[in-house]
């Protein structure tokens, strides 16, 4: 990897941890531990389920949070502030500007999500009292989850290299929701007729299909995840983002830094 | 080989939220500034000064024009690593310490990893910051981040330093260390660039300096040559209190100070003058060139311009 966006990923790692991103953690700590007791005492034979339910959505929620509101200040936040200014005055490219950015922020994700699947195992093992092999597609939806987030840091970084802070927000967390039901959009475009069908098809593609990437539910009724959508999700998340971070860096190699 | 070259660059930004119209904040600028040279961007606030510099960096993209810095395109990413820049009112990451910051400065400039400890250190002691290690940017005073900012601007050994305003913020000592600092660059044979509209700064520093006003380049030159031009007149000073009819009728304007009198006369007047004063026997102490200040200078050129603006409108 070129060194430089190196530099700028880790210097936008040490940004969030300064800024004390992962506080979130304690919050995420707190309610996890307190629903695992809450759900050994009430629930009967499905402590597992509620668990690793409860576990991965906060997982999903607390990173989809971070990923919007760090992603959408990542460019405008330094243009505001004109730190930009002198980190391009200096031999680095746009381009390689934008990369480090997001693998900055999606570093800070990973660290964040690491912290809380331990979180979400410790959880389970106070409420089962034991691992077992199915609980290895929880690890296969904490993937997915990271692959999520890789989309959506794309998408807030892309809206941030053109628009403000507030719009950014509102745009991301909508296709956030939007492709929540890509699925379901889908399905509708396939019921549509004409034009109404083209417009709805195109709309359904191109939104991010974040339905195929949740397998919470799944994880949770100790579903058996193939290694084909394992590939498939992996092969469209790394697509979907390097489209998003290509928008971005278009956008941005042509903006007048005022 | 000229340090920048700067050949028709010209900005012209569209305002406006439905109807868009052009706003041009800078005239076709045609500039060179020689290798080795201190030189003085001057004009008043929203002049262009700050436009073109942010063009030079690539920060902003120019409407025409090209330029041309130690010998490369502009717009190559590796003539960078030769130039340092100081922006208008720098603000930094806050949630770094200065050593943190400078550090990452270093490695984006490609400043080896063994040599970035001993040369943060060497520039933090040049622009005068210590006792700041662990100290977070965020609790730096104005002066202290501009100090950081020109510490920033030449950390790596630049051939070429920007810097926008970098007085800005100092108190009287921190402006003469910088003037110090520019001298001290000079001296190791680098070229600095710098706007300002402290005239009293640049005349004090620069080899040329240019006048920059409404976006158009006003006048451009050595600052003696600027100074000594404009008015062609010389100070007469003779021993005594006595002023001669001869004098009077050549300067009706003759200030009696203690036991001197001084006089203004145009060049031409110089030999009339001395003759005047030799056939009344009067000691002459000296004769020297009026110079003009720069300040004088820049203001007839802004007023000049004004008077052409309103002329054309």
């Amino acid at each position: 990897m070129n060194a430089r966006i190196g530099h700028i990923a880790s210097n936008t790692f040490r940004e969030a941890v300064r800024d004390r991103v992962l506080y979130n953690l304690i919050a995420f700590a707190l309610l996890l531990s307190g629903a695992a007791i809450l759900v050994g005492q009430i629930s009967i034979d499905i402590e597992r389920l509620v668990v690793v339910d409860l576990g991965l959505t906060a997982v999903s929620l607390f990173g989809i949070v971070i990923a919007i509101f760090i992603g959408i200040g990542l460019v405008s936040k330094e243009i505001e502030k004109r730190t930009l200014y002198t980190v391009l005055s200096r031999p680095v490219r746009r381009w390689e500007f934008i990369v480090g950015k997001f693998l900055g922020l999606a570093g800070t994700l990973v660290v964040n999500t690491f912290f809380m699947a331990i979180g979400v195992f410790g959880a389970l093992l106070y409420v089962t009292h034991k691992f077992s092999a199915a609980d290895a597609s929880i690890l296969i939806a904490l993937y997915f989850i990271i692959l999520e987030f890789l989309i959506v840091c794309a998408l807030a970084l892309l809206f941030s290299s053109f628009s403000t802070p507030l719009l950014s927000a509102i745009f991301a967390f909508s296709l956030f929701v939007i492709g929540s039901f890509a699925e379901d959009l889908r399905g509708f475009a396939a019921m549509t007729h004409g034009f109404t069908r083209w417009i709805a098809t195109a709309a359904a593609y191109l939104v991010p299909n974040f339905s195929v990437l949740n397998v919470i539910s799944a994880a949770a009724h100790e579903q058996h995840l193939s290694a084909q959508l394992i590939l498939q999700n992996t092969f469209y998340a790394l697509f979907y983002t390097a489209m998003a971070l290509c928008g971005a860096v278009l956008i941005f190699e042509r903006r007048n830094l005022k | 080989m000229a340090a920048i070259e700067i050949l028709g660059l010209e900005k012209t930004y569209r305002v406006g939220f439905w109807r868009k119209r052009p706003k041009r904040a800078l005239q076709p600028l045609h500039l060179t500034v020689e290798d080795g040279e201190i030189f003085g961007f001057l004009g008043p606030n929203g002049a262009g000064k700050t436009t073109t510099l942010k063009m030079l960096m690539g920060l902003v993209f120019p409407t025409a024009g090209t330029a041309r810095i130690l010998g490369h395109e502009w717009t190559d990413p590796e003539v960078k690593a030769q130039i340092g820049f100081l922006p208008e009112q720098p603000y930094f990451y806050d949630y770094l310490t200065a050593h943190e910051l400078l550090d990452y400065y270093g490695q984006l400039s490609g400043v080896p990893a063994k040599d970035r400890k001993r040369r943060i250190e060497e520039v933090l002691a040049l622009v005068g910051l210590t006792d700041i290690k662990g100290v977070q940017l965020r609790k730096f005073s104005k002066g202290m981040l501009q100090r950081a900012g020109i510490a920033q601007a030449i950390l790596h050994n630049p051939r070429l330093v920007f810097f926008d305003e970098p007085m800005s913020g100092l108190d009287p000592l921190g402006r003469r260390e910088v003037r110090d600092l520019m001298e001290q660059l000079k001296h190791e044979g680098k070229t600095v660039f710098f706007s300002t509209h402290i005239l009293s700064d640049a005349e004090a520093l620069c080899d040329r300096v240019a006048i920059i006003h409404q976006g158009e380049l006003r006048g451009v030159g050595a600052v003696e040559d600027l100074t000594s031009s404009v008015q062609g007149k010389v100070e007469i000073v003779w021993q005594g209190t006595q002023i001669p009819a001869s004098m009077k009728a050549l300067s009706p304007d003759c200030h009696i100070t203690g036991d001197t009198v001084r006089a203004v006369i145009s060049e031409s007047q110089q030999d009339a003058a001395i003759d005047a004063l030799r056939r009344e026997r009067i000691r002459l102490i000296a004769i020297t060139p009026l110079r003009t200040s720069l300040e004088a200078y820049f203001v007839e050129k802004l007023q000049s311009s004004q008077k052409t603006a309103g002329s054309s409108t």
